[in-house]
């Protein structure tokens, strides 16, 4: 299997090799050459990477998990990381960050992630509904700082709440597969025994972990972590959950002056809209460097103000000149009313206002 | 002016009304958009494509007549396609809310000379915000053709017929410098060396779209260049005179108006969709017709609404029409043929000075602007 995946990924390097070629280039302008791959196959391409779901699982009734099939561009995940999905959802792509929760050392080549639904979000709700084998969803490469040293030392812990186990299981499935020979002791933070995605995985023993579901005895405290790992500080430690967890846990760790042996992988989730006409907040330009104060006025207007000297033309939201990638936050179209807070998306910034935060790719 | 007067003149009031109006058709089209034209756009553009892969794989034996006469077909619809329905709509930003990257304004490029970074200024920017202002919209004749009245002539207009057919003919190609301002060039007010990042652009789009076409395909052929050569021309060719067919109609016929730059002044916006509808011009047609078109043979709606999604001009074309009839403004229509004909007749019409009695329609001065008919009492 591994064998036959090897052979295949240098064909894919030579195949590549031919259709990157500038003969090729020319032959398929001005669209280039995707645009005819994914006429034969959704999953090929020259560069971008997708993978196509080859298993959809249900193990609780809030989480869907997906085994995923990445095409030969995929270079790999280390245990930790994460990637940003990105799916149709009725005719809109969107783009999601999920952990990768398998193992760096899975033989197959595929992926696993979990999505928990967020109530109030569009993509986890869409995958949990509808995602079924065959469904074709695009990738990003690995990304994120949340991994192993290369030399792990003897006891690592893990201590993670809610959805926040998938980049901490990746880490000790890897460490299994590893068969590290220290300790390893994890803490899952949960509402209540049906919530745990992995339950039964982490129920078989392995030696040398020691797996706590600590919530029974309260919430997050130096007590109660001194209860289960008197020897927390000579630990290298992980941690990803809910932000009371994460905040309680690196307060902690920086009080004992023990911040360097803690690694941290925030999520962040879809923050409520705030109302039409909220003139709080700050407008981030991160291109340029540059932050103003909300004022209520349109983000041309405010660019414009803060001394940037971005496209425009109409002015008036006919001739898309000004169109800019909104990375984050909340922002209202003047002309419709329309509140959206779609990350990444794309505004006009000559009819468009922030309502709160917002981050302007200019 | 004789004909200025005859354009109904609403009250600032029914310019408000007829704002909030549009306005309200346009959040009720905006806020329905989703899946359904996102399969759409999704299903022509599979369409083009097929048609593409099909056109190049029969010119390759285009040594055989019916492959050549096939493939020739089948690449012409595809360029269409690409240019009008995909490449048209898609660089209006009609689907940017699908947030995908082939299908984003910034991002397309199309099958065509004209680089899209310019074609988006002249005609999303200049063309879409100051329509058929004189003197603002350089779509009024290009800069090359005097296609209104009110424009100046000159003995250079006496050669109109012939301009405007060697811009049909290379239609690609005067697209492709039109954001080189040719005519500001000649009168001093434009500097050649202004225009050196522009022309270097079409340089690279230019020649990479000529080595395409007409070397790198045809010497694919083999023995059979020469066939795929032509083929490939005469694709280029039928999407010129198409384009340039269904563009000039969405304009020039009689009956649209024109503007002066002070009317426009401070212009609100039911003025500005006042100036949209009165200056547009649709072409009735059947389903297939107005895909083929690119949906531009909806003008009217689309000058209203630029970036809403075409299929969707079609569906609101009656409640439009029955707004500009209420308001007592014209909207003007007519099958294809008889567009066509109309303004060919304007372009030979107008290649005379004014007081001259053309043989190709009545005399110009004092005749109602045919289009507009007054408020209903």
């Amino acid at each position: 299997m591994v064998l036959n995946s090897s052979l295949a990924r240098a064909g894919w390097r030579r195949a590549r090799k031919v259709l990157t070629s500038r003969a090729v280039t020319a032959l398929t302008v001005p669209h280039g050459v995707d645009r005819y791959l994914g006429l034969i196959n959704p999953l090929w391409s020259v560069n971008e990477v997708r993978a196509v779901v080859t298993d959809v699982a249900h193990h609780t009734p809030s989480t869907v998990t997906l085994t995923l099939r990445p095409n030969g561009n995929w270079r790999g995940a280390q245990a930790g990381q994460h990637v940003r999905l990105r799916v149709d959802v009725d005719g809109v792509l969107r783009t999601r960050c999920f952990s990768v929760a398998c193992s760096a050392h899975r033989a197959d080549g595929l992926i696993e992630i979990t999505a928990k639904v967020n109530p109030a979000g569009t993509v986890s709700g869409h995958l949990k509904r509808t995602a079924r084998p065959g469904l074709v969803v695009g990738l990003s490469q690995a990304e994120g700082n949340f991994v192993l040293p290369a030399a792990v030392p003897e006891h690592v812990l893990l201590i993670s709440g809610g959805s926040g186990v998938t980049p901490v299981m990746s880490i000790l499935r890897t460490l299994v597969d590893r068969r590290h020979t220290g300790r390893i002791t994890f803490l899952h933070y949960t509402a209540g025994p049906g919530d745990v995605v992995y339950r039964d995985e982490l129920a078989a023993t392995h030696p040398g972990v020691t797996v706590v579901y600590p919530r029974q005895h309260g919430r997050f405290s130096r007590e109660q972590l001194l209860r289960f790992v008197p020897d927390y500080a000579e630990a290298l430690s992980y941690c990803c959950g809910p932000p009371s967890l994460m905040d309680a846990v690196t307060s902690l760790w920086r009080a004992e002056g023990i911040g360097d042996r803690l690694r941290v992988e925030r999520f962040t989730t879809q923050g409520l809209v705030p109302q039409a006409g909220d003139a709080v907040g700050e407008v981030r330009f991160t291109r340029s460097g540059v932050s103003a104060r909300g004022d209520g006025r349109t983000l041309l207007d405010q660019a414009e103000a803060a001394g940037l000297r971005p496209d425009f033309g109409c002015r008036m939201g006919v001739c898309h000149t000004c169109t800019s990638v909104k990375s984050s936050g909340s922002v209202r179209n003047v002309l419709t009313g329309t509140i959206t807070a779609e990350p990444g998306e794309q505004i006009q910034l000559c009819v468009t206002a922030p309502c709160g935060d917002v981050e302007l790719d200019i | 002016m004789a004909t200025r007067a005859r354009i109904p003149q609403l009250t600032p009031e029914q310019f408000d009304e007829l704002g909030r109006e549009l306005d309200a058709l346009r959040r009720e089209l905006a806020d329905d958009l989703g899946e359904q034209d996102a399969a759409y756009i999704r299903r022509i553009l599979a369409l083009q494509q097929r048609f593409e892969f099909a056109g190049r794989a029969l010119l390759w034996a285009g040594w055989f007549p019916p492959a050549w006469l096939a493939g020739t077909a089948a690449l012409s619809i595809s360029k269409i396609l690409d240019n009008m329905e995909v490449g048209h709509n898609v660089m209006h930003g009609q689907y940017d809310w699908m947030g995908d990257p082939a299908l984003n304004s910034k991002m397309f490029e199309w099958d065509t000379v004209c680089p899209s970074e310019q074609w988006r200024h002249t005609h999303n920017y200049v063309h879409h915000t100051y329509t058929n202002i004189l003197g603002k919209d350089r779509d009024i004749g290009y800069g090359l053709l005097r296609m209104v009245d009110n424009q100046r002539w000159r003995p250079y207009y006496l050669g109109n017929p012939v301009y405007a057919f060697v811009l049909m003919i290379a239609f690609e190609w005067g697209v492709m410098l039109h954001d080189l301002e040719f005519d500001r060039i000649l009168s001093g007010r434009r500097k050649w060396s202004d225009t050196k990042a522009l022309r270097r652009r079409m340089w690279e789009k230019g020649g990479k779209q000529a080595l395409k076409d007409y070397v790198l395909f045809p010497l694919l052929s083999g023995p059979g260049a020469i066939a795929t050569l032509t083929g490939n021309a005469v694709a280029n060719l039928v999407r010129n005179l198409w384009a340039f067919s269904i563009i000039f109609c969405g304009h020039f016929p009689d009956g649209v108006a024109d503007f002066t730059e002070e009317e426009c002044e401070d212009e609100t916006r039911g003025h500005w969709y006042y100036r949209q509808m009165l200056g547009s011009a649709n072409i009735d047609g059947g389903k297939l017709f107005h895909i083929i078109a690119g949906n531009l043979s909806f003008q009217i709606e689309h000058h209203l609404f630029p970036d809403i999604p075409a299929r969707r001009y079609q569906q609101i074309a009656p409640r439009v029409r029955e707004i500009s009839e209420r308001y007592g403004l014209t909207y003007t229509t007519g099958p294809l043929g008889r567009q066509v004909g109309k303004v060919w007749r304007k372009i030979f019409r107008l290649a005379l000075p004014p007081r001259h009695r053309s043989p190709f329609g009545t005399a110009r001065r004092g005749r109602p602007l045919s289009g507009v008919r007054r408020v209903a009492a």
